[in-house]
């Protein structure tokens, strides 16, 4: 077996200090060294996109990275996106469109909606169509997903404008 | 509640990376298997090397069939099982022979998943290539046998009907015959499978972590094959990443995996790759069908008849015979027919199993009928709505007897609906009468066409469910049902109902559900029956619980007995002035002096119990654009309508029928196994087996419709959890073959894959030309 890399990272504002194999995934880094269990694995290959999570707030497939490539880098999961016991708008909106059903892409798909939206703040629906369609969904059809996150641009657009929530 | 959009409970944990995976458990000591699989379609393995593997450290274990020997019973069947399927089970490992690719040789188990898979590699397997029989007419010709000693690769073959079919094409006014053909696809769903067992040897006990869908049944598959009584096995469910028919049902490694926690006596984790998700979960759909309809001088139809050819794939797993017995069943749909007559074989080719995925048969079957109407309808030139309106069964025959014709069951009794009035919903919601002028028109560089199709679909699937409640000091509820949840929302809707049935606040209610911990009994999900079995057994345990606690009160309050005392928005009152008597709190508090019964906590058990399934009608409707040199299709706009009853919960229901819709599109257009001669399959990644994605198909929405209670259940509900899918391949393939009308297509197989369908406009030019 290869000798253990020391890397330093930030994971979801916490600094982190681990001695990992080289050839772990940065997912099952996350998944079994820090136990942050909400990046799913759905297909290993860097198709279906569960495993999304933020790279420097860049979202990246973590089934396709090594833990040593974060090393120095900023990592966002889905549990870094609210606050304890919250929803951010953007999840709010997923439950109220019935974004998800059972739940095993939403990470991925909140991660990825979540650094569009900072990039894109005013989408149209195709754009948004187009920013999840590295991510599969087997439940919804997406339809509700592509509402709920034209839906919370629209209520910060609104929020931006008028100071209506 | 019920009736509410109410949102979901669960997706407070899931939206915050909270859920509870089966990957997500982890036990003290845990070890972790990797299943080596047969990379051939058909072989004779001639031994396994396992040295070199288990010289590597971290390595704990390798499992092959000689160590599983005196456990290996073949895994028996659970549901619809079909004459002669008993003698093409599975066993967990291959003993001598692989059947398919994919097929499980051994296990490996070791300390972490990354050395398992190293170690996998170094197993050597000697095989001894046999020729394999792929396509399912060739294994029916039995020159290749697949189970030598069964003499025939046919599994089963029968006949069923009714009336008297070929007098019925005798007399007929108009006869077509014609050959349809659906190609072998499946759920893949997004978590892939997984398993985590204990064995707990003090105790003699064994948890599975992972369980869905049946874990009642399947710890009496498990506890028969590891010789254990049920009541040492835990089944727990815990989140799940979708099923749709597929997960759920006992697979070989839902042996092998508690097998070796007890053997290594430490916990075992398994979790499946997508590589092998794709060539060991159970395939399905994949039906040929010679079908023939009689149609008399009216347009009425007078008799169906065909054959019926179902791909089993190369062993018999636990609901193999639906797809077969039901999708017959089925062949008639919604009209009233009254000659039906059909031979159904089951044939074993080398290919991964089939069982059953949402709309089992049902998909298969719609498609097949549905065309033949369009087909048959132009022909004689009818408009084709105006055909299916003449022969809709109609509301003064229901309940309609729709014939037995799956064997061993009881005859199909259709038992409420008013077809008709769905029907012409459906159309006016559609705005067919305007949009069926496109047919066949060239606009834009697009040939445009609509088509529909209409469908029944069984729901409601006995033969009963259990829940239990308990009352909590602090007046809260906790409810228990034997319903499992892969996704749909039991957390919220099972609190839903149990809100109304004891005029309780929605919040003061907590659902389990799945596990065997939870209850003496119950039963699962599968044919779309949690509304309505589940649903049912949690209505019943609320009216339960409101009689004990109505005597509990009454004896706290010193009376002989709870009469003119009421149960009125969750508390005690007395009836005659409406006085409160107790409240949940001090029911559960109990009694200073009393007896067992009457103090401490206040538990109710209770099962609803039936056999009579509910049946949905339905028609779906698409308006396709099709690009006349690519053979690429747009899905202008699509729309499902059904009558479910009652809905309990209008946002998850609508999410049902919508998701069901877009995964039908997929497995209409896109998804595909396809395996070359030898039985290989070239379809086993995400790359190669396509799925739909966001932009595929935008314009899909639903008309959900509650004009007909069911009349088999207190609730009134039926099933909504696959219709949306059922009718997707009929009604595409009928608004594709209009489209292409002028180019004289006519689509009999499916997918509609750009390469097919390309074919298939090749074909028709071809023919043209050579006509011409």
């Amino acid at each position: 077996m290869t000798e253990a890399i020391r890397i330093q990272l930030r994971v979801n504002g916490q600094a982190v200090e681990r001695d990992v194999e080289p050839r772990l995934t940065l997912a099952d880094f996350l998944r079994d060294e820090l136990d942050l269990t909400g990046t799913h694995l759905g297909c290993e290959h860097g198709v279906c996109g569960a495993c999304t999570v933020l790279l420097d707030q860049e979202p990246v497939r973590a089934c396709l990275m090594f833990a040593v490539q974060a090393d120095g880098r900023d990592v966002g999961t889905v549990e870094g996106l609210s606050r304890p016991g919250e929803l951010t708008d953007l999840q709010a909106s997923f439950r109220r469109h019935h974004a998800l059903q059972c739940g095993f892409c939403t990470p991925g798909m909140l991660t990825t909606a979540h650094a569009f939206l900072e990039r894109t703040p005013c989408p149209t629906r195709e754009e948004a169509c187009e920013a999840i369609s590295g991510n599969i969904c087997r439940c919804t059809g997406y339809i509700p997903i592509v509402d709920a996150i034209v839906a919370t641009a629209e209520a910060r657009q609104a929020q931006k404008a008028g100071g209506r929530p | 509640m019920i009736g509410r959009a109410q949102e979901r409970n669960e997706d407070l944990r899931l939206l915050t990376g909270q859920g509870r995976f089966v990957d997500d458990i982890k036990r003290p000591g845990m070890l972790h298997a990797v299943v080596v699989r047969s990379p051939m379609g058909h072989a004779r393995v001639l031994g396994i090397d396992a040295s070199a593997a288990l010289e590597l450290p971290g390595v704990v274990e390798v499992i092959t069939f000689a160590d599983i020997a005196p456990w290996a019973r073949p895994i028996p069947q659970r549901t619809c099982p079909l004459p002669g399927m008993e003698n093409f089970l599975q066993r967990p490992l291959a003993e001598d022979i692989v059947r398919y690719v994919g097929e499980p040789v051994a296990m490996v188990i070791a300390e972490s998943r990354y050395i398992a898979e190293d170690a996998a590699e170094l197993i050597h397997v000697d095989y001894d290539g046999l020729e394999a029989a792929v396509d399912a007419h060739a294994a029916a010709q039995n020159a290749v046998l697949i189970h030598a000693a069964q003499g025939s690769n046919i599994a089963s073959a029968y006949h069923v009907g009714r009336g008297d079919v070929d007098a019925a094409f005798r007399g007929a006014h108009y006869t077509r015959k014609e050959r349809f053909y659906v190609h072998r696809h499946s759920a893949v769903p997004l978590e892939t499978r997984g398993l985590v067992a204990e064995w707990d040897a003090a105790a003699g006990h064994l948890n599975v972590w992972g369980a869905g869908k049946v874990p009642f049944a399947n710890r009496g598959i498990l506890a028969g094959m590891l010789d254990l009584p049920p009541s040492a096995i835990d089944m727990i469910e815990v989140d799940v990443g979708g099923s749709f028919g597929v997960r759920g049902d006992f697979y070989p490694e839902d042996f092998l995996v508690p097998f070796a926690a007890r053997l290594l006596c430490r916990p075992v984790k398994w979790i499946e790759d997508r590589r092998e998700n794709l060539m060991a979960m159970n395939h399905s759909r994949e039906m040929h069908c010679e079908l023939e309809i009689a149609v008399d001088r009216d347009g009425l139809i007078q008799g169906l008849r065909g054959q019926v050819l179902s791909d089993l794939g190369a062993y018999v797993r636990t609901n193999s015979g639906v797809m077969a017995g039901k999708g017959t069943q089925f062949l008639q749909g919604a009209y009233a027919i009254p000659n039906l007559g059909f031979d159904v074989r089951a044939v074993i080719p080398n290919k991964t199993p089939a069982g059953t995925y949402r709309g089992p048969g049902r998909y298969e079957s719609c498609f097949f009928r549905e065309r033949l109407i369009d087909i048959a309808a132009k022909e004689m030139g009818i408009d084709p709505v105006e055909f299916r309106r003449r022969n809709l069964i109609t509301a003064a025959q229901m309940p309609y007897d729709a014939g037995p014709l799956v064997p061993g069951q009881p005859t199909t009794v259709y038992d409420s609906g008013d077809y008709p009035t769905v029907f012409e919903r459906g159309l006016a919601h559609f705005g067919y009468d305007a949009l069926q002028a496109r047919n066949g028109q060239l606009i834009d560089g697009r040939l445009h066409g609509v088509g529909l199709a209409c469908f029944t679909e069984s729901t409601g699937g006995g033969p009963g469910e259990h829940a239990r409640l308990e009352l909590r000091a602090d007046g809260s509820f906790d409810l228990f049902v034997g319903s499992s949840s892969a996704g749909q929302g039991h957390e919220t809707v099972m609190a839903q109902v149990l809100a109304d049935a004891l005029g309780v606040p929605y919040d003061s209610i907590r659902v389990h559900h799945g596990s065997t911990t939870y209850l003496k009994q119950g039963f699962g999900a599968y044919h779309s029956r949690s509304a309505v079995m589940g649903g049912s057994a949690v209505l019943k345990v609320g009216q339960a619980m409101q009689r004990v606690l109505l005597e509990r009160a009454a004896s706290l309050n010193g009376l002989a007995g709870p009469q003119g005392l009421a149960w009125r928005e969750g508390r005690v009152v007395r009836e005659i002035d409406g006085a409160v008597i107790a409240t949940p709190v001090a029911l559960a508090a109990g009694l200073p002096v009393c007896g067992p019964h009457e103090r401490g906590p206040v538990s109710v058990e209770t099962s609803f119990e039936n056999d009579k399934l509910t049946f949905t009608f339905g028609l779906q409707l698409a308006h396709v654009s099709v690009d006349p040199k690519t053979a690429q299709v747009k899905v202008e706009k699509f729309l499902c309508v059904e009558d479910v009853g009652r809905m309990l919960n209008p946002l998850i229901v609508h999410g049902q029928t919508v998701g069901a819709a877009v995964q039908g599109l997929g497995g209409t257009f896109l998804d595909e196994f396809i395996y070359d001669e030898d039985g290989q399959l070239i379809t086993g990644t995400f790359a190669d087996y396509l799925l739909p994605v966001a932009t595929d198909f935008e314009h899909v929405d639903a008309l959900t419709l509650e004009l007909s209670p069911s009349p088999s259940n207190p609730l009134g509900v039926k099933g909504a959890g696959e219709g949306g899918i059922i009718g997707t391949g009929a009604a595409l393939s009928n608004a594709v073959s209009n489209a292409l009308s002028g180019l004289s297509v006519s689509v009999t197989r499916l997918p509609m894959s750009l390469d097919r369908l390309a074919a298939t406009m090749r074909e028709a030019r071809n023919a043209e030309g050579a006509s011409a």
